[in-house]
């Protein structure tokens, strides 16, 4: 059984806007997905679709054997929080909290905060010396390696990427997309929204999106 | 986990924390001045009121029948007297605090040198009273007759000597302060007295002589005895159930009676006053006990409008601020919300940081309302204000339900936040 099932799902906003239409996709456990398209493509929808914060107007989607098309929006909470690690591209890191403490938020609204788990898991992405500075002491690689932290912490099914190089130099980005292979060879499913064709090209599988429509797989 | 993030959001945003905080002060301050006086204003409006003089008179119960029945005040050779010594007991009953001010009164009739009949009223002018609790109070004539103006000095109630000329008695005896005059009591008793001052009020003051009660007593042999008592009490309104308990107590339940009692109307207080004085009558004199009640009323009325509506703008005050603070941060909760939190843990994180700045300027409010309550007190009556330990949990609820209604629109801006909106754009 797939992870991750999409079957004819479409997007409408007020009944007019169609932002994805018929959209079929699975994902296998240990998958690394890339989801390509330009921008305004509908990529960003489907990536709130998957990852619980939005709702498709048609069609199914089946994560780990739920169906979350019809869920109430206090049930797509508790499966985002237990099932999906968020990776985004502008990082949103708490500016007030350390980069231990960002990752221990994920933590306190899962379960309990445990700062030594904290700590293993920016280890695990190499930034565990700046568990504590603030994100604004951070640069953008390293606030977008507290972010992976914080996206492992829960022990996710899967870990939704948004554009997670598209704010970093060069350096930054291979640092990341090198973390990303670790992780994907660690069995982590991995879908990631790009335009990036590097990135793209770093996935197992990759979907391009174009006004909506699938275009390939 | 939660207070990290509480503090983190407080000390990150202090500008916006403080403005809370001080608009919550502001808020509180007003409404503790405003409640501190509310609750002190009935003593020194009674103080101001005491222009008003007496709301209640005790005269003897025989006087008062004889006055019913056959319309004169006393039988041939034969007057009624209440006890000068359980004076003290009308300190004594439910209504105490309220009990402002008494004075006893005695009438004669004495002889002036030339002969002439001379009206005579002793009482007490300012007197130091033990009470039957031990505890020791001063009034007299001096408290209930604050409109008199003394030419000279007051009497003391312990010099027999000195006694106080009306005005126009002094003028048709060409006496002055500080002079000596001869009088005679009915019994014949010649009495030399210094006039301490000339007293002049506008009324039947004017044209007699006020003596010390003790004094008068004595010439008249009628030691231990008064024929009137003045009180002046802070009374309730009356309403329906004071008046009917005034047309007849008798009529009223045993539930409606005790309301009456232990409400303080001009009537019940009458009424406790001749439970604890033998053979009393004591007459409410109802249109000064009404106008003193509404008095009272308004101002306390002016202090809670101005409460609720110092507190309503505070909480207007405060809902701005917080859901521009809400709005301001909207990413920030909506990444918690993407994070797995439900939108009780956001709300409740978002009113554990109001309500943290809103105590603290509530505590900081609390102090300010304390001092403004004094600058109110020494500017309009000229004495500080009682700082009322009820207040406090008054106050702590009004906060608090300033804090929660200025917090309804950005509870409701919160629960509609959507993370898709605000972290990726829809």
């Amino acid at each position: 059984m797939s992870l991750l099932e999409l079957k004819d799902v479409s997007m409408e906003y007020n009944g007019k806007v169609l932002a994805l239409a018929h959209i079929n996709l699975s994902v296998e456990r240990g998958d690394w997905m890339a989801i390509m398209g330009p921008s305004g493509s509908g990529k960003t929808t489907l990536m709130n679709i998957i990852g619980c914060m939005d709702t498709a107007t048609g069609g199914s989607v089946i994560l780990d054997g739920v169906d979350i098309t019809h869920a109430s929006r206090p049930e797509l909470t508790r499966i985002r929080r237990d099932k999906i690690g968020m990776v985004f591209q502008q990082f949103h890191l708490i500016p007030y909290l350390t980069a231990a403490e960002n990752v221990m938020v994920a933590q306190y609204y899962h379960s309990m905060p445990d700062r030594d788990e904290a700590i293993a898991a920016l280890a695990r992405v190499g930034v565990a010396e700046r568990a504590d500075h603030l994100p604004s002491q951070l640069s953008g690689g390293e606030q977008q390696r507290v972010c992976i932290a914080r996206a492992l912490i829960n022990y996710p099914v899967l870990i939704l990427a948004d554009e997670p190089t598209g704010n970093l130099d060069e350096a930054n980005q291979n640092l990341v997309m090198q973390i990303f292979r670790e992780l994907h060879e660690e069995g982590h499913t991995i879908l990631t929204v790009t335009h990036s064709p590097e990135v793209g090209a770093a996935a197992e599988h990759c979907v391009i999106i174009e006004h909506g429509h699938m275009r390939e797989q | 986990m939660f207070w990290q993030m509480v503090k983190g959001a407080l000390v990150r945003q202090k500008g916006r924390f403080l403005l809370i905080a001080l608009t919550v002060a502001l808020g509180v301050s007003l409404a503790t001045a405003m409640l501190d006086v509310a609750f002190d204003v009935g003593s020194k409006v009674n103080q101001e009121l005491k222009a008003y003089g007496a709301n209640i008179t005790v005269t003897p119960r025989g006087q008062k029948v004889l006055k019913d029945v056959y319309g004169v005040e006393s039988a041939i050779g034969h007057k009624e007297y209440l006890k000068e010594n359980e004076l003290g007991n009308i300190k004594t009953i439910f209504w105490t605090n309220n009990i402002v001010a008494f004075a006893p009164f005695l009438e004669s009739e004495w002889s002036g040198a030339d002969g002439a009949k001379i009206p005579v009223t002793g009482t007490w002018f300012q007197k130091s009273l033990k009470l039957p609790t031990d505890e020791i109070i001063t009034t007299g004539a001096r408290e209930m007759r604050s409109w008199w103006h003394v030419d000279g000095a007051w009497p003391d109630d312990g010099n027999e000597k000195n006694v106080l000329v009306g005005a126009k008695l002094a003028a048709a005896m060409g006496c002055k302060a500080g002079e000596t005059i001869a009088v005679q009591s009915k019994d014949g008793a010649s009495e030399s007295l210094t006039v301490s001052g000339i007293v002049s009020g506008g009324g039947a003051e004017e044209e007699r002589i006020i003596a010390p009660l003790s004094l008068v007593q004595r010439l008249d042999g009628l030691a231990g005895k008064v024929e009137s008592v003045e009180v002046s009490a802070v009374t309730t309104p009356e309403n329906e159930l004071a008046r009917k308990a005034a047309a007849n107590p008798k009529a009223l339940s045993q539930r409606e009676y005790d309301i009456w009692y232990c409400t303080a109307y001009v009537g019940s207080i009458a009424y406790q006053i001749e439970e604890v004085i033998s053979d009393s009558v004591a007459h409410p004199v109802r249109q000064i006990a009404e106008s003193e009640g509404k008095i009272l009323d308004k101002t306390e009325l002016l202090m809670l409008l101005i409460t609720v509506l110092s507190l309503l703008s505070s909480a207007l005050g405060v809902s701005n601020l917080v859901s521009a603070n809400v709005m301001e941060r909207s990413r920030e909760l909506g990444l918690l919300k993407a994070l797995g939190a439900s939108n009780l843990a956001v709300v409740l994180l978002v009113l554990a940081e109001i309500f943290t700045a809103g105590i603290l300027g509530g505590v900081l409010g609390y102090f300010v309302g304390i001092g403004f309550a004094q600058i109110i007190g020494e500017t309009v009556f000229g004495s500080g204000i009682a700082v009322n330990a009820y207040v406090v949990p008054i106050v702590a609820v009004l906060m608090t339900a300033v804090l929660l209604v200025g917090s309804v629109p950005a509870v409701r801006i919160l629960l509609s936040l959507q993370p898709a909106e605000v972290l990726h754009g829809r």
